[in-house]
């Protein structure tokens, strides 16, 4: 067993809070710019230039890209030859703390959904653990800014529904968000199990690199064929119009019951935070 | 496109100037207030009392910064969604506040309003949030300090980027460009 201590752990955390925030990791960089050139729309092609002028500033000043620097969600998977010395959702909670006050980063979390007095502190956090082969601990961190996270929806489909159901789904919740949730989006779609299961997956999806795909070839040819079909709605960049609204679908599946055909969107803004750190 | 510079108090003269389409550089006085301080705004109407600036002629700004660090007028401030506000904005239109800055779609009854005050509203670019705090020289909290970020605050900005998305006569870029790219 390889022992782990917590404190590890929120000082990882904390980095990365700050790391997230400031810095807009390169396939993101990579894909606005191939869109920007071939952008059509004036005033879209005129935006895609301020986000990425905007990411250079906030990366050289090492302030936060957006000011909505998100509530933070974590997909953590643990190796089943860790010895975790400490309880690890209090320290990356406590990683939180610290990232969010030594970065200058918004505290956005607010303590009662109904009475909404502030936490003042950005937790807690949203968690979720995984248990994996090996003796390392893998931190997934995106700061999810709810301007695109309002925009999401759920819906549960008739097996009937099939593929086209799916993808009507996924065009109309992206259709109704028009400019709410900051196009260029990436749009993160998790379809199968039960329905916190397709949230989930649809969740996990955005935390994927921009550059990959699904392995499984119909469902990578759905990615394909969604983001053409998403891409022709010109809504464009801001939703100010143009052949810019989502720069990648990711879409993830699991096994699912003989009745069902669940079907979750997760949206992200083009500000399409997350980072992967190995402890 | 017009590229067209304002001064505020954004007087109606100024307003029916604007079109759908317009790009404009904002220098002058912006109030912030998001989804507590227009909550907080409107009650305040509602039960008579003052209101914590002059809403007649100015710009409500939706953002909530993140926090300065040392030696900075204020943090990142980029837009934040505007339909949020829709419930609160009406009374203050009433009011005669002229322009809103935000990002997004905003409810029919809201572009009813707008053409019925003859006001505008503004989008900025969502994200771009360390980009446009450059154009913010100064920074003050003149009420609602524990809301903290969502307190309102006073800016003075020069040259602050924003494009007419609905204008005075109702035009709504949103509804124009899109149909152009749509296939």
């Amino acid at each position: 067993m390889r022992k782990i201590r917590v404190e590890e752990i929120t000082k990882e955390v904390s980095k990365m809070c700050i790391k997230a925030n400031c810095d807009l990791s390169e396939d993101v960089l990579k894909q606005i710019e191939s869109f920007k050139e071939n952008e059509k729309s004036p005033i879209g092609k005129d935006i895609l230039e301020k986000i990425l002028l905007n990411a250079d500033i906030a990366s050289e000043k090492q302030v936060p890209i957006c000011q909505d620097t998100g509530m933070a969600v974590f997909f953590v998977e643990i190796g089943d030859r860790v010895n975790i010395k400490g309880n690890i959702k209090k320290a990356i909670n406590e990683g939180v703390r610290q990232g969010y006050k030594d970065g200058f980063l918004r505290k956005s979390v607010v303590k009662d959904p109904l009475i909404r007095d502030n936490t003042k502190d950005n937790t807690p956090a949203i968690i979720h653990y995984d248990f994996v082969e090996g003796d390392k601990i893998t931190i997934h961190f995106a700061p999810k800014g709810f301007g695109s996270e309002n925009m999401g929806k759920l819906k549960m489909l008739k097996p009937s529904d099939g593929i086209d159901g799916v993808k009507d789904f996924v065009l109309d919740t992206v259709n109704k968000a028009g400019p709410n949730a900051c196009p260029p989006l990436v749009v993160g779609v998790g379809i199968g199990g039960t329905m916190e299961k397709a949230c989930l997956l649809a969740k996990k999806a955005l935390f994927r690199d921009l550059n990959s795909y699904n392995e499984k070839k119909h469902i990578k040819d759905l990615e394909h064929e969604l983001l053409l079909k998403i891409n022709d709605l010109g809504i464009g960049p801001q939703g100010l119009g143009g052949r810019t609204t989502a720069l990648k679908v990711n879409v993830e599946t699991f096994p699912t019951h003989i009745a069902g055909l669940p079907v979750a969107v997760n949206l992200n803004c083009h500000v399409a935070r997350h980072l992967t750190v190995e402890i | 496109m017009k590229e067209i510079n304002i001064n505020t108090p954004l007087t109606l003269d100024k307003v029916k100037n604007l079109k759908a389409g317009d790009r404009v550089y904002i220098t002058g006085t912006l109030y912030t207030a998001r989804d507590a301080a227009h909550k907080r705004l409107v009650e305040s109407i509602k039960e008579g009392k003052e209101l914590p600036f002059d809403v007649k002629n100015s710009i409500i700004y939706y953002v909530g910064p993140s926090p300065s660090k040392p030696g900075e007028v204020i943090g990142s401030a980029g837009p934040t969604t505007s339909y949020r506000m829709d419930d609160y904005t009406k009374d203050l239109l009433n009011l005669g506040l002229k322009g809103m800055i935000g990002k997004g779609k905003r409810s029919e009854d809201v572009v009813k309003s707008i053409v019925k005050n003859k006001a505008v509203y503004f989008a900025a670019i969502g994200g771009a949030a360390a980009l446009i705090s450059k154009s913010i020289k100064s920074s003050e909290i003149i009420a609602y300090d524990d809301l903290a970020t969502e307190a309102i605050r006073k800016l003075y900005v020069k040259d602050f980027p924003a494009i007419v998305v609905v204008d005075s006569e109702g035009n709504n870029l949103y509804n124009i460009e899109v149909q152009k790219y749509k296939k």
